[in-house]
């Protein structure tokens, strides 16, 4: 296991500036600030439409931002290409899961280890013995996270035969398996029953205190937003309304007045 | 019944690991070595033939099977290398040197073709990829300085360090060897980094990108290895016509070069030569067959076309993913014999992703 790197235990902060993000007209996010902190797990709420996504897409650099900046371990990481934001400690999942359809369950999860492959191209043409001692070693790396999550009934099946609920528990092997210091979940919860929810929640909690990885996600189930998450973010119409504990969040009157309109009288 | 048993973590990706597989590939090697006394002359040059297809095949299957990148151009590729080829070798270069050469001009045709067409996807790629390959043809036809025009250019016989490989027999060998190399080289690409970012590429490119896969590098990559190889085919085409035209690199090869890898399966190597080999017989078939139609049909232009239609339709309404899915279920039946479900192939459900970003 020396091609990977071990997770460094001084994981870094998230530092959100005045983020803006327009397209033309229309305004998905302004003006939002929050700071995630090392060994956090922060969560963002707020009613669809609300730019949570938005923000994600931002830092992971899908989108550029129309003002403001986003710092990562002190690094500022708002022009950094797509691809390389995995290389500073960031993976992410997705709203709808983006899977590799066509690919087995150890196949996808070898991907999330695609940033550790350092495989020569004519050393992968002729199967070279280095090539084989990297996939070797990544497959040790991806077995950790299969152990993790109990994905070993599903190793060789390929994602079109699995249920929903294992694929969103693929998608977050995914992401474990770039070896990240921030997690960014995108509704991890969405289309869980209650029983795998239960397990996600005991999921994310061991993500933060045995891999020491920093978790911010996007989350409308509630009961698992109080039950894991450390501070949490209310946004609205691509504003941030509120910050603080779920129970601070969940009492504020302007995060109340978004979900269920406001109370003139 | 069988099962999968590592023991450790390379098992996963060997290649042969059962006796069971040993044995059928060694047969078939012995087969295959033992053809050109076996069968009719006529065959053995058949054969060569349909070899020669498997690798351009392969090249548009790293293409279109595995990146998800539609070309209706690549019968351009095939003549860019045949006409490399040839000119080399007029040139008096030696035939190994000469056909390197002609696979990496075929490769930078590749990368020039590829760097603008990676912007688009799809049906429009379809497009760029088709325009391009009627301007190859054109190029080839008005170049007549190096192509000879519509006169044709003619090709020297392939000769290596002193033998003539000309002979039947002995073309036969040397475009079986080349599929062999070119199989097992493209057999390792795609069980490595490269090939899974391939396939990450083709499934997702909003999760490749966030995993570290650089997308747009490894499209045009795919475009410059299936350039290759289908360059380094066509090479070996100008020998088997020996008297290269423009007309013989038309849009219709490359509609059997698209069928070949749909029909095989996309996202397969064996699905691609085993496509090059059912598409590839159908001429000969249809002649063999042709006494049995009537005079009427028999007297018909375009029944070979009507054949390519009618396999394809078959296929894409009965086993859409060709025939490596039919070989991978028939595989099954006998490993898991005789507990062989049918619904394991089922096609599973596929969820709908609304919001698609790129």
């Amino acid at each position: 296991m020396t091609a990977i790197p071990v997770q460094s235990e001084s994981a870094g902060g998230l530092q959100v500036r005045d983020l803006a993000l327009r397209f033309g007209g229309v305004h998905a996010i302004r003006d939002v600030s929050f700071e995630v902190r090392p060994g956090e797990i922060f969560a963002i709420i707020g009613p669809n439409g609300a730019g949570k996504t938005s923000v994600f897409n931002v830092i992971t650099r899908v989108f550029d931002p129309s003002a403001g900046s986003v710092m990562f371990k002190g690094q500022d990481i708002t022009r950094t290409p797509r691809h390389q934001v995995v290389s500073q400690g960031i993976a992410r999942t997705f709203q709808n899961i983006e899977l590799f359809e066509g690919a087995t369950v150890l196949d996808n999860l070898m991907l999330g280890c695609h940033r550790f492959a350092q495989e020569n191209f004519w050393g992968q043409l002729l199967w070279s013995p280095a090539v084989r001692n990297t996939e070797a070693q990544l497959r040790a790396h991806v077995e950790d996270v299969i152990e993790l999550l109990d994905l070993a009934p599903h190793r060789n099946s390929l994602i079109t035969g699995l249920p929903y609920g294992v694929r969103k528990v693929v998608e977050l092997g995914r992401a474990l398996a770039t070896r990240p210091q921030l997690l960014l979940l995108d509704e991890p919860a969405s289309g869980l029953n209650p029983e795998e929810t239960r397990d996600l929640a005991f999921w994310i909690d061991d993500i933060r205190s045995d891999l020491g990885i920093t978790v911010l996600m996007v989350e409308h189930d509630m009961s698992l937003v109080s039950e894991v998450a450390d501070r949490v973010l209310c946004m609205n119409m691509g504003q941030a309304l509120s910050t603080g504990t779920p129970a601070q969040v969940q009492s504020d009157p302007r995060v109340i007045a978004a979900y269920l309109g406001a109370d003139e009288a | 019944m069988r099962f999968d048993y590592d023991t450790s973590y390379r098992d996963g990706k060997r290649l042969l690991r059962y006796p069971s597989q040993k044995l059928a590939y060694a047969l078939l090697a012995l087969v295959l070595l033992a053809a050109p006394w076996l069968l009719p002359k006529y065959y053995v040059g058949e054969l060569s033939y349909l070899f020669i297809l498997s690798i351009a095949s392969l090249g548009l299957m790293v293409l279109s099977g595995y990146t998800g990148q539609v070309s209706l151009g690549h019968s351009a590729f095939l003549a860019v290398g045949a006409y490399a080829h040839a000119w080399f070798l007029s040139q008096g270069l030696p035939f190994a040197a000469s056909i390197l050469l002609a696979m990496a001009i075929s490769a930078l045709v590749g990368l020039a073709l590829g760097l603008p067409a990676i912007r688009v996807s799809g049906l429009y790629l379809a497009m760029v990829t088709l325009a391009f390959a009627i301007l190859i043809e054109h190029v080839l036809g008005r170049w007549k300085s190096v192509t000879g025009g519509f006169n044709g250019l003619p090709v020297a016989d392939p000769v290596m360090l002193g033998l003539d490989l000309s002979g039947l027999k002995s073309f036969y060998f040397l475009c079986l060897a080349c599929l062999v190399i070119v199989l097992v080289l493209l057999v390792n690409l795609m069980r490595g980094k490269t090939g899974r970012a391939f396939v990450g590429v083709r499934d997702s490119e909003a999760a490749a990108a966030s995993l570290g896969i650089w997308v747009a590098g490894h499209k045009v990559l795919a475009f410059v290895i299936s350039a290759a190889v289908t360059g380094f085919a066509g090479a070996l085409m100008a020998h088997h016509v020996r008297h290269l035209t423009p007309e013989g690199f038309n849009l219709l090869l490359s509609l059997e070069l698209v069928l070949m890898v749909t029909i095989g399966g996309l996202g397969s190597l064996r699905g691609a030569v085993l496509g090059a080999f059912l598409i590839g017989m159908v001429p000969a078939l249809i002649s063999q067959i042709k006494p049995l139609l009537g005079e009427r049909i028999a007297k018909q232009f375009g029944l070979e076309i009507f054949f390519f239609g009618l396999i394809l339709a078959v296929f894409v309404l009965y086993e859409p993913k060709g025939l490596n899915g039919r070989w991978l279920k028939i595989k099954a039946f006998f490993e898991t014999f005789p507990l062989y479900r049918k619904d394991v192939f089922r096609r599973g459900k596929t969820y709908m992703k609304s919001e698609r970003y790129r």
